[in-house]
């Protein structure tokens, strides 16, 4: 019934058009053919890319996938954290990192350099952006802070694109990393394999800073209860300028180790952002292990969804954190209190 | 005997001459002219969308909605270049204007044309906000944008409500000018069917029949039917899909779709993403070792992907709107090339081109009419008159609104082939349009009405 259907739609091709008739002829069959893999889909026996070595594949992308978004996400848990204010720009950050290595790259051809320039230029811009702005809106409504990051952020993209233009740049792995590696089950660009391993090493970076540090247990303390260490006699405007200085590294560095994977272009931290608010809804807001747990989450649901229907991928995502917010309000690692 | 002449309107022209041969002679043609037509245009003429209102003053107002941020900015961009170029080229009754549209002088029925811009972001909600915006403040006599068809579509509709004619920018969704047509919309660029038509007999004798294919397909409406169409036309030569890689517009990574492509075990990748998504999409092809597995393929080419791809393009085939080589055989290509060069110091991709003949089509169907009211214009655009463009003659389909134009046919040159950095591309084929037309409702066309 539905082939019949179809079939009245069927574009007819000029008859006259000689090297095209057999083409002509045969299109009946094809437009039954395709109807019957519509159809398939359309009853849920899509094509599915479902084996033992797509899985395997999958997982592990999905695990490269999260690193990224928990190295992003945590640089943004912390500052709402400590500070309360969620950071809208962070996207533009992780967009800012990227192109400030870009421009080391650019000079100097090397990669490590590109890196700690463009940690260091975010975290110098986190913390002009603190000192200058956000302070004067800690005592200011949610909604003024949600404002003035925002903007920030459209003026960061801005002048990026005014800088390079929209058209894409890109940053070459560097060379050791260059290249495909077979892992036995599958291909997988070694860079991306490089970067799980880094992101690894800068997580525990941070978790060492965080857990085992004296201004780690400030800023620990900062996000159980900021008055009371107010109280204590710590100047914790000076430990929120730091927090933000940190937390804006984070999206800095990964968006210059990030860049080599992607193209980068302005908009590139728009699409980030909204994953990094999901990571940091599902993994508990202002929990770092919550960052990493989220971030981990996020990336396995975008990989294994996409095995069975791409096109949920996404999709996906948000539905998880919806089930998340039913059941956990404050997120898996979150506490009440700290939102 | 003046009612008489009122119920003819203005389509009596010729009667009018001959009854005032018959008897009113000099004065009293001019006192009819003068005196009594106006009433009588105005009967058969009542205000619609912004017309009178956006024609009466010495300037007329379009309205322009491109991406100018997000995944189709850098097209956007482009589309832009090319609108602002026709602009002033009509605007200064440029050569190449008057050799599309002879009868224009400077202008377009003596009045400048004023473009107002707006950032669509490739969303339908802020292009048709934007929109709105130009119709009901500005008075546009025209609006224009695309990239992204739904953008597109959703401007058909805000068209065909506002009465306003909607001059389509990038859009190759079967739908624009298929299941979601207006009477108020034209496009000049091809339908992905028309694409797929073309380029299928040039895949197949490159690669042979019975292929396994991977597809990706961003989800939307362009996606969707681009990806169909490829799969009905390849079919007949046993071309099967393995897999299709459905991602959102704007995916930030292509890892997960890559990998399910790469183990597909697909022969070629037909690879529908576009703008940034098609650059991000390839580039990460060719990091996951796909590129050297399989054949890429890009139905539907995207401005400026050989450049910002870096090499990647290299042997690929596309079919596309333009390719600035064209020159050689095209005299209005190589005027157009040469004007553009000059302004931006680039050669033109087909987003500027599309948008620039579009405009220039445009400026000749109001001169035809001689007015600026919409339907008037319209039937002229649907008199399916032959007219230049720059690649050859063409005409708009009076069904469905849609450009029968020539398909380009291009394959990514290998680097050493190249003279000259911006030589990307080699022109494989150039098919003529009219043999890969569909029938005008095969995608289920309804214009609507005029007024």
């Amino acid at each position: 019934m539905r082939s019949a259907a179809s079939s009245a739609t069927i574009p007819e091709i000029d008859a006259t058009q000689a090297p095209r008739a057999d083409h002509c002829r045969q299109r009946r069959f094809a437009y039954f053919h395709i109807n019957v893999i519509a159809k398939g889909r359309r009853f849920g026996r899509h094509i599915v890319m479902v084996n033992w070595a797509n899985f395997v594949s999958q997982v592990f992308n999905g695990l490269a996938l999260g690193a990224l978004l928990a190295l992003i996400s945590s640089g943004l848990t912390i500052i709402y954290g400590t500070l309360g204010v969620l950071n809208l720009a962070h996207g533009a950050m992780f967009m800012l990192g990227g192109y400030a290595g870009y421009v080391a790259y650019t000079y100097t051809g090397s990669f490590i350099v590109a890196v700690a320039a463009g940690s260091l230029f975010v975290a110098l811009v986190g913390i002009l952006m603190e000192r200058i702005i956000i302070r004067h809106f800690y005592d200011r409504p949610h909604e003024d802070q949600l404002l003035v990051t925002f903007g920030l952020g459209i003026v960061f993209v801005e002048l990026a694109r005014l800088v390079f233009g929209s058209q894409s740049q890109i940053v070459p792995a560097p060379p050791l990393f260059a290249g495909i590696t077979s892992l036995g089950f599958m291909f997988y660009p070694t860079y991306r394999l490089a970067v799980v391993g880094i992101i690894a090493v800068a997580l525990t970076v941070l978790f060492v800073v965080l857990y085992r540090t004296r201004i780690g247990m400030i800023v620990r303390a900062g996000i159980e209860d900021s008055v009371m260490v107010d109280a204590l006699g710590i100047n914790v405007y000076r430990v929120f300028m730091i927090v933000f200085g940190i937390g804006a590294m984070a999206a800095g560095f990964a968006g210059i180790v990030n860049a080599p994977v992607v193209s980068l272009t302005p908009g590139i931290g728009d699409d980030i952002l909204v994953q990094t608010f999901v990571v940091v809804v599902i993994g508990g807001v202002g929990s770092f292990p919550g960052a990493v747990l989220g971030g981990l989450i996020a990336g396995e649901i975008i990989s294994i969804t996409s095995m069975f229907n791409p096109g949920y991928a996404y999709v996906m995502l948000f539905a998880a954190m919806t089930v998340v917010l039913v059941v956990r309000p404050y997120g898996l690692l979150g506490t009440k209190g700290r939102e | 005997m003046t009612k008489k002449i009122g119920d003819r309107g203005i389509y009596s022209l010729v009667s009018r001459r001959s009854l005032l041969q018959g008897g009113a002679g000099l004065i009293g043609g001019t006192m009819l002219s003068g005196g009594i037509s106006r009433p009588a245009l105005a009967a058969e003429m009542p205000p619609i969308g912004t017309w009178p209102d956006g024609s009466k003053g010495d300037s007329v107002f379009i309205g322009a909605s491109v991406p100018r941020t997000g995944t189709y900015a850098v097209q956007g961009e482009d589309e832009l270049k090319g609108y602002q170029l026709a602009v002033a080229h009509i605007n200064e009754g440029n050569e190449l204007v008057k050799q599309i549209s002879p009868k224009t002088k400077k202008g377009v029925l003596g009045k400048q044309l004023k473009l107002g811009v707006a950032d669509s972001a490739a969303k339908p909600n802020e292009a048709v906000q934007a929109q709105q915006r130009f119709i009901s403040e500005n008075k546009a006599v025209m609006i224009t944008g695309g990239t992204s068809s739904a953008v597109a579509v959703a401007l058909n509709k805000l068209a065909q409500r506002e009465k306003v004619l909607f001059v389509c920018g990038i859009s190759g969704s079967n739908d624009t000018t298929g299941k979601d047509c207006v009477r108020y919309g034209f496009r000049q660029n091809f339908f992905g069917q028309t694409a797929a038509a073309a380029i299928t007999p040039v895949l197949v004798k490159a690669f042979g029949k019975n292929k396994k294919v991977a597809y990706m397909t961003p989800d939307y409406t362009y996606g969707h039917t681009v990806t169909k169409s490829m799969q009905d036309n390849t079919a007949t030569d046993g071309w099967t899909t393995v897999t299709d890689q459905v991602s959102p517009l704007g995916a930030p990574d292509f890892s997960s779709y890559l990998l399910n492509v790469a183990n597909s075990g697909a022969d070629i990748l037909v690879n529908v993403n576009w703008g940034h998504d098609a650059v991000l999409s390839i580039q990460q092809a060719k990091q996951f070792g796909v590129l050297d597995k399989m054949k890429l393929v890009v139905p539907y080419q995207v401005p400026f992907l050989a450049r910002e791809t870096g090499g990647l393009m290299q042997g690929v085939y596309a079919a596309t709107d333009y390719w600035w080589t064209l020159e050689d055989k095209f005299p209005l290509a190589k005027m157009f090339n040469a004007a553009f060069e000059k302004e931006y110091g680039y050669k033109p991709e087909w987003g500027a081109e599309n948008a620039y003949i579009s405009f220039v089509h445009w400026a000749r169907m109001v001169e035809e009419a001689g007015s600026f009211y919409p339907p008037e214009v319209i039937k002229v655009y649907e008199k399916e008159e032959t007219i230049p463009s720059l690649v050859g003659d063409v005409y708009y389909r009076k069904e469905d609104h849609q450009c029968v134009r020539p398909v380009i046919i291009v394959k990514g040159k290998e680097q050493k082939d190249m003279k000259g950095k911006e030589d990307y591309y080699d022109i494989v084929e150039i098919v003529p349009g009219k043999g890969l037309m569909q029938k005008p409702d095969a995608f289920g066309c309804q214009l609507g009405d005029y007024t």
